[in-house]
């Protein structure tokens, strides 16, 4: 899947966790990545954000270090 | 293994009570023929007497229509009252004494049917009603002996005695391609008539002239059956006591002999018919009156359009190819087992476990969906499953789960006879689901409103004596910030349910969502703008909603294939909620689903993250239970979605599929991509009826078998489990369930299921809504509705009646946030997609019907006003081209759609209208965004690049070689 793509699609999952009420919304970006996300696409997110993670909006950033368990 | 008793005779239950159900609950007690008879106030005389046991002679009676007292065949004597009355209009009295025969009324009958008998043809051995004709039957009835009239003037003889013209004589009506109108062979009961009227609600016959002129007409003078609005549903052919409307298939071979039960494959409001056969040869299909979902009524495909099950395009035999350059060869079903299996495992040596998948199919029955997802976790050892509702109700699925707790509808079918107000979003159901729609239809004659939010002006908008209150045409893709809207008034307005709210919800979560839904920015003025609303309109269609009593909405995929399409689904949910429209009848939040089994497709556990019952694959509980019955270890980790299958192949990590039941090639959105990702793997498996689009691509051609070939259960869009029976052997030789499983034992399963009632007794073993499902219940009930278990016994016709599955109801904030994908100078127009009545889906089945002659092409709707400053006149070819690609179809001119929308229908491979679609989806699911897409249109000079390209490759993809001796 191209970089774009996949910054698209965090981006979405990351601009829906924004509006809601939770505390940790990078939490539940985190875990909405956890669980629709089969590994190879985490581990394709974890190639964009080696690569500087590009377009990611601050809390999908947030939410795919969580995910792959990077420091934030 | 016990075998099942199957109901073959003709009748199956099916008697006729002579006039509806009465749905008063007191009782009264009267006296027929000296027996004793209890039945509900408002119950005629006649049904009374059915009840009883008596049937009274009837003509033109039938259980589905009002009372309409016009033949009097059906006289009976009532002590104290003068004359005798019409046993059909007359209703029950606490003590009346009724006697149904009595030499009075019997020579009353005796001459009715002496008229009647005097103006019809007596060809009765040569008639296509011949046994099975109540003219016929009354005759023999009522002890008609001798007919004393001569039939001087009369209907039925072209010409009279001395070889002149009978102007009464009108010649057989066969415009139609399924069924006959022959004008000499009516009685004028006027059943056919209303028929239309009551059940279907289309309105398209009437009774032309009076007295001896009276004539069932279609349409206006001048038309025929075909040019009339009459939409084939086939209510009046069954309607029709004689052979006036009669299928053209029993014309051709003969009156059935006996019939099964079983249920429709097309959409997901799941009919049951009876499925009526000489020997294996199906003769027709006829609605079944004892189906809770369609009640006796059915419509054009699964009424008629049954002919693809024996089209000669049907591939009955196994084939392989080593490329998809090479032609077909045929091959025994051992060989082409073998030869996926094996390069199934050689694949996954080579490229890793995770490295194939497969596709179940929502057009085949739970337990080959089961079997199907239980072969990919089990066998090939990942989650790499997913279904067609990806690309459907995939957001419904996550909508419904965290606003409700279950990913499903919430009512029956039958619960719209109590609804007094209707939102219909993003659905089109005169077309789509259309035996809902007449059911729908009825309730909204007798009163009920209507709020129809879309951005076309769909036929349930205004149609013959429906008119919707309130039309919220919007601009695709803003439906978020309607729905928001439409709450933003009721909140402000006060006029939510709060006692509900309390109860049922968290009162600190919805006053949070009020304070959001508040703020100014979504009230209808401010989102006017942005969503072409107006505002005014959409604050009476809100405080309707709110205030009108019971309060329903029904969805369709215009809801859900957004890329805010799961939040479409929890903006749905928060109206529902605020306004207390949950857990009874008449209200409830209604998905109408796509395709016949696509609800029991996710149930059965197709999706990557959840094995059956929804219960995601990382949960260690779940698996263990699996696992157990099993014998395997289940990956705990989510599997591909099919977008993302696609996107694994072209990135070369995803090398095998097996897919069935599903064209992906034709319904997925952007078609480039999806040939993309086929040509990119090496072992794409093909199980289905026809060589579809996808079968272009594809290595392994394993032959399906239809509906009518099988046993099985589909579960249809109110969660009702219904019997789908087997009632011809296979022609390809196999079910489907059986296909899978020799794929499986060819790679070391060791299954040994011998009918597919020991599948859904794993599955009863397996998910606990399904704990009290099997197939004797089903036998005894007919249907049942899940959850179905030690808690719901009989099932759950309405869901959340004390509390939400989750526990509390959750008001989901619902921001809304514009699509990326927006119009501009190179695309000024929005492209959105739906169907059309005749046509199903790809249309590899209706395709293959004379469903055809309705829609022969797809059409590009166009308002004249776009149309005129492009130069377009109707008809003409008009290339249509987004970001994706571009295509070429004929344009048809119609205010139907706004200016700056075009819509077409995606049911034709020639137009391939998702070459167009984009890759943009639903941020939760990855459902595409197929009803959003940027388009221009402009006057074209030839199929596109694409079109002739493809044609190509199809025709070379197509060619088969003899079989090897």
């Amino acid at each position: 899947m191209s970089p774009d793509k996949i910054t698209r699609m965090a981006n979405q999952i990351a601009t829906f966790f924004a509006t809601q009420p939770d505390a940790d919304k990078a939490g539940r970006v985190a875990d909405h990545l956890k669980e629709f996300w089969e590994p190879r696409m985490l581990d394709q997110l974890a190639d964009h954000l080696k690569n500087g993670g590009d377009g990611l909006s601050p809390l999908a950033l947030d939410g795919c270090k969580r995910v792959l368990e990077l420091p934030a | 293994m016990k075998d099942f008793i199957l109901p073959t005779r003709m009748a199956n239950g099916d008697i006729d009570m002579g006039t509806p159900r009465s749905k008063s609950t007191t009782m009264v007690t009267l006296k027929i023929d000296g027996f004793d008879v209890t039945v509900p106030e408002g119950t005629s005389v006649m049904r009374a007497s059915a009840e009883a046991g008596i049937q009274v002679p009837k003509l033109c009676a039938s259980d589905n229509l009002e009372a309409f007292g016009s033949c009097r065949l059906c006289v009976v004597e009532i002590e104290g009252r003068r004359g005798t009355p019409a046993s059909c209009t007359t209703p029950v009295m606490d003590g009346m004494i009724v006697k149904t025969q009595s030499s009075k009324v019997k020579k009353i009958r005796k001459g009715v049917m002496e008229l009647y008998i005097s103006d019809h043809p007596l060809d009765c051995l040569t008639c296509a009603a011949n046994g099975d004709c109540e003219l016929q039957d009354m005759a023999g009835m009522v002890g008609l002996r001798d007919v004393r009239y001569e039939a001087v003037a009369n209907h039925f003889e072209a010409r009279n005695s001395s070889g002149d013209v009978n102007t009464q004589f009108i010649p057989k009506d066969d415009s139609n391609p399924y069924f006959t109108y022959d004008p000499a062979k009516c009685i004028v009961c006027s059943r056919c008539v209303r028929a239309c009227e009551e059940v279907q609600g289309t309105f398209a016959l009437t009774i032309t002239g009076s007295g001896f002129d009276s004539r069932v007409s279609a349409g206006a003078g001048g038309d025929d059956f075909m040019s009339s609005d009459c939409v084939s549903c086939g209510a009046c052919v069954q309607a029709c006591p004689t052979a006036t409307l009669q299928e053209k298939s029993v014309i051709e071979m003969g009156t059935p002999e006996r019939s099964v039960i079983t249920t429709c494959a097309y959409c997901g409001v799941g009919c049951s018919f009876k499925a009526e056969l000489n020997g294996d040869e199906l003769v027709r299909m006829t609605p079944y009156k004892h189906g809770e979902a369609n009640r006796g009524h059915s419509c054009v495909k699964g009424r008629f359009a049954w002919g693809y099950a024996n089209h000669n395009d049907r591939i009955l035999n196994p084939m392989i190819r080593d490329k998809i350059t090479d032609p077909w060869r045929e091959v025994s079903w051992d060989e082409a087992i073998n030869y996926t299996a094996t390069k199934l495992r050689d694949l996954q040596s080579k490229h890793g476990v995770k490295s194939i998948g497969g596709i179940t199919s929502s057009r085949c029955t739970n337990e080959e969906t089961y079997l199907v997802q239980k072969m990919i976790r089990s066998t090939f050892g990942n989650n790499n499953t997913d279904t067609c509702a990806r690309v459907c109700h995939s957001p419904t699925g996550y909508g419904l789960k965290t606003t409700f707790g279950t990913s499903a509808g919430t009512q029956n079918f039958d619960s719209v006879e109590e609804t007094d107000v209707v939102i219909i979003i993003g659905a089109n159901p005169t077309d789509g689901h259309p035996v809902f729609a007449s059911r729908l239809k009825k309730r909204l004659r007798a009163g009920a409103k209507l709020i129809v939010i879309d951005p076309r002006r769909t036929d349930i908008v205004k149609s013959a004596h429906i008119e919707a209150q309130h039309h919220l045409p919007l601009l695709p893709g803003t439906n978020v910030a309607v729905l928001s809207s439409i709450a933003h008034v009721i909140v402000t307005e006060g006029l939510m349910d709060e006692d509900f709210i309390r109860t049922r919800c968290d009162w600190d979560e919805f006053a949070h969502y009020a304070e959001f839904i508040s703020d100014p920015r979504h009230s209808p003025e401010a989102t006017a703008m942005l969503t072409g609303v107006d505002a005014t309109e959409l604050r009476a269609a809100a405080k309707l909603f709110a205030t009108g009593g019971n309060g329903s909405i029904y969805y369709g995929l215009g809801v859900t294939e957004h890329s805010q399409g799961s939040t479409t689904v929890m903006a749905i949910a928060n109206l529902a909620m605020m306004t207390g429209n949950l857990g009874k009848n008449g209200v409830g939040v209604n998905p109408l689903r796509g395709q016949n089994n696509v609800q029991g497709a996710c149930d059965m556990g197709s999706f990557p993250h959840e094995l059956p019952g929804y219960r995601h694959v990382s949960d260690d509980a779940t698996r263990e239970v699996f696992e157990a019955i099993w014998g395997t270890t289940i990956d705990p980790e989510p599997g591909l979605r099919i977008p993302n299958m696609l996107d694994a192949a072209v990135d070369g990590t995803f090398k095998g599929i097996y897919i069935q039941g599903e064209d992906i090639l034709q319904s997925d959105p952007d078609t480039k991509h999806v040939k993309a990702g086929l040509e990119a793997m090496e072992c794409v498996i093909v199980h289905d009826l026809f060589l579809n689009e996808t079968a272009n691509y594809a290595h392994v051609f394993l032959p399906g078998s239809t509906f009518l070939e099988k046993d099985g259960t589909f579960t249809n869009a109110e969660r009702r489990i219904n019997r789908v029976r087997k009632v011809m052997a296979p022609k390809n030789g196999y079910a489907d369930w059986e296909v899978t499983m020799l794929l499986a034992n060819a790679m070391d399963s060791g299954w040994t299921y011998t009918h597919p009632s020991q599948i859904m007794d794993e599955i009863a073993a397996t998910t606990p809504g399904f704990a009290n499902v099997n197939y004797e219940m089903l036998e005894t009930r007919g249907s049942v509705q899940w959850p179905c278990n030690d808690d719901k016994p009989d099932g759950s016709p309405i869901m959340h009646i004390d509390g939400f599955a989750r526990g509390k109801g959750q008001f989901i904030i619902t921001e809304y946030v514009a699509t990326d994908e927006k119009t501009g100078p190179r695309f000024p127009l929005l492209l959105t997609t739906g169907r059309i009545l005749s046509q199903y889906n790809v249309g590899a089945q209706t395709r293959r019907t004379e469903n055809s002659q309705w829609h022969e092409e797809d059409l590009l709707e166009i308002h004249p006003h776009d149309a005129e400053v492009r130069g377009i006149r109707d008809g003409q070819y008009v290339r249509l081209a987004s970001r994706a690609g571009e295509t070429q179809l004929r344009a048809t001119i119609t205010d139907r759609v706004s200016t700056g929308v075009v819509y077409t229908t995606f049911h034709h491979p020639d137009t391939q209208a998702n070459v167009i679609t984009t890759d943009y989806s639903d941020w939760a699911t990855n459902c595409p965004e197929y009803k959003v897409t940027a388009v221009q249109v402009a006057l074209s000079n030839g199929p596109s690049e694409w079109q002739e390209e493809y044609n190509e490759q199809a025709e070379q993809s197509r060619r088969i070689l003899p079989a090897a001796e």
